[in-house]
């Protein structure tokens, strides 16, 4: 009877442990979609508004912001980035930062890569590629 | 490259690793969040760390802002490379988390990988700027 109840103990805890590594991967999933589509979003906001740091010496910084704020892909952008803050902390609830954190961002940083390419019609060169398959790489190990 | 943008690359590098620590110190207190009561995530806010970690990841996002609007998407995200090493040393020592071997390796090999790419140019497309400034982009692309 005792044995029973401890390999019922023991299955019980393999559940939580599987369910919170589902919800972790799940939530660093739905960080990598947001964060990317936010990244992008933000940047092509940036890229039409031109230096942000020289522009708010010449004008102040209320009128960088007024300039961001009246920008479409920036307000889409900080909406996306909003959604996956959320996805962060939900993540974070379940599974310790050490594997949310970097698999999360590094799984953006090669979803970005692509976007990057194909959204933002950056020169993604070689290099850029090598650097996108070492971080794929690295979230492999960091998830075993 | 001057001082002022590897500033801003320090700042993209420092305050996102710190917040996302703090961030996780602080859902550590508030517990697991289960999808039936998602407005427990409304709620997390009032934390004090988590309110700390979103006050650093204010700062991240106005350093990374500032970066986008002189370098490409693929050049800025790599300047957090060295943010990976610090979410480690983190997340073993104030956090006490257990962090493997593969783990760290893991880190290596991602700081490795975007360090990489730190060597070629930051800037690689020419936008046409709204507002336009006094200097040509062409003077961003040389290294």
């Amino acid at each position: 009877m005792e044995h029973a109840f401890a390999v019922l103990q023991l299955k019980g805890l393999h559940v939580i442990r599987h369910l919170s590594n589902l919800h972790a991967w799940l939530a660093i999933f739905a960080v990598v979609i947001t964060s990317s589509s936010g990244d992008m979003l933000v940047s092509r906001a940036m890229k039409q508004i031109g230096d942000l740091g020289e522009m708010r010496r010449r004008r102040g910084l209320i009128f960088v912001a007024l300039l961001a704020l009246r920008n479409k892909y920036f307000l889409l952008g900080v909406g996306c980035m909003t959604l996956s803050f959320y996805s962060l902390l939900y993540g974070l609830s379940w599974n310790n930062v050490s594997l949310i954190g970097p698999a999360a961002a590094s799984l953006s940083f090669v979803a970005n890569a692509i976007g990057a390419k194909f959204f933002l019609h950056e020169k993604v060169d070689h290099r850029r590629w090598t650097a996108a398959l070492l971080v794929g790489a690295g979230v492999i190990l960091m998830a075993l | 490259m001057n001082l002022r943008k590897y500033l801003v690359l320090v700042g993209v590098s420092v305050f996102a690793p710190t917040g996302d620590s703090l961030l996780s110190y602080g859902m550590k207190q508030v517990g697991n969040i289960s999808l039936a009561h998602p407005l427990n995530l409304l709620l997390a806010i009032a934390n004090p760390w988590v309110a700390l970690g979103i006050l650093l990841l204010l700062g991240f996002f106005a350093s990374y802002m500032t970066a986008l609007s002189w370098a490409d998407l693929t050049f800025v995200l790599p300047a957090s490379s060295f943010g990976y090493v610090l979410l480690g040393l983190i997340a073993r020592f104030i956090l006490h988390e257990q962090v493997s071997v593969t783990r760290w390796l893991g880190i290596a090999l991602v700081a490795s990988g975007v360090g990489f790419v730190t060597s070629g140019p930051e800037l690689t497309k020419r936008w046409p700027h709204r507002h336009k400034r006094p200097e040509p982009v062409t003077a961003e692309v040389s290294r």
